[in-house]
């Protein structure tokens, strides 16, 4: 099989598994700080979706690329304030443990 | 990109390996210091991706971002909140991680379906402008990407400024429970925790 470059779908897939353990993670952690971490990587899929387009579909215009600066921009705003969040709910609750965190569970 | 295409095929090989294992295992160890050092990795490889991809400008905002700013902000929370602590035990975690094993699975499956099955439209690798893509890139924040540009500074004002206010210590002029007025120093002093021991 002789191919000129590699192609989308392998990038599509990557980025899909990467997604779907990003997922996993969010779902199953019981440490609030690996809550955060799976977020990182659920946003690292969906850039490396939007490069991969970009260079693929749309390789002179790339908006894509610029996309992904901003998503880069938010992800860092995110992780400061997700981050500052959880010191506080650990200054009052003493724990990281996401199941005591239930005090709006009815 | 100039590079010959077996090595292309090697490099793109050897990162997704690395981002797909490096995932598992920040998701899946036991030590959430391990953790955050793979998660540097993973990061680390998706730039790798960006520069096969052609993109060395947002390859390398991606290593001064979230290599150096955002991996460093959660070793950082790591260190400030590591406590050894017995978890309370749930009784359906079986059932849970059965649940979302195969939501998440589902999901992956049906991605991958659609990432197969589908026929991209692409464009020919003729028009590709290479090295360019940085001057490009400040002509889009520059011209059409204007006002998001602007808006993601006051985002970025707004984060810091939210960021210093939810996580600094509570500075009141009068206790709240006694009315008394409290001592400012500067010392660490040892604060009852205000909602521990509910339930």
């Amino acid at each position: 099989m002789h191919l000129e470059s590699i192609p989308i779908q392998a990038f599509l897939i990557v980025s899909s598994a990467l997604f779907c353990i990003g997922i996993w993670g969010l779902l199953n952690s019981r440490n609030a700080v690996r809550v955060l971490m799976s977020i990182e990587l659920m946003l690292n899929a969906v850039n490396i979706n939007l490069m991969a387009f970009s260079s693929y579909v749309d390789n002179n215009l790339i908006q894509g690329q610029v996309f992904t600066i901003f998503v880069i921009t938010v992800a860092a705003a995110e992780a400061a304030v997700g981050l500052a969040i959880l010191l506080s709910l650990y200054r009052n609750r003493v724990t990281v443990d996401m199941e005591s965190f239930n005090l709006l569970k009815w | 990109m100039s590079i010959a295409i077996t090595t292309q095929f090697i490099c793109f090989t050897v990162l997704s390996l690395v981002i797909l294992i490096g995932a598992l295992g920040v998701v899946l160890l036991e030590s959430i210091v391990y953790s955050a050092f793979l998660l540097g990795g993973v990061f680390m490889s998706v730039a790798g991706l960006y520069l096969l991809l052609n993109a060395s400008f947002v390859a390398a905002a991606q290593v001064l971002v979230y290599v150096g700013a955002v991996n460093v902000l959660i070793i950082f929370a790591i260190m400030l909140v590591n406590k050894k602590e017995d978890l309370k035990p749930i009784n359906d975690i079986k059932s849970r991680r059965i649940i979302s094993t195969t939501i998440c699975l589902t999901l992956l499956s049906l991605l991958i379906r659609v990432d197969l099955t589908n026929v991209w439209s692409l464009s020919s690798p003729q028009n590709s402008i290479g090295e360019e893509s940085t001057i490009r890139i400040g002509e889009h924040l520059f011209s059409d990407y204007l006002l998001p540009f602007e808006v993601a500074s006051v985002l970025l004002l707004m984060a810091m400024i939210g960021a210093i206010v939810l996580a600094r210590r509570d500075v009141m002029s009068k206790d709240i429970s006694t009315g008394l007025p409290v001592d400012q120093e500067l010392i660490e002093k040892k604060a009852e925790p205000l909602l521990t021991n509910k339930n």
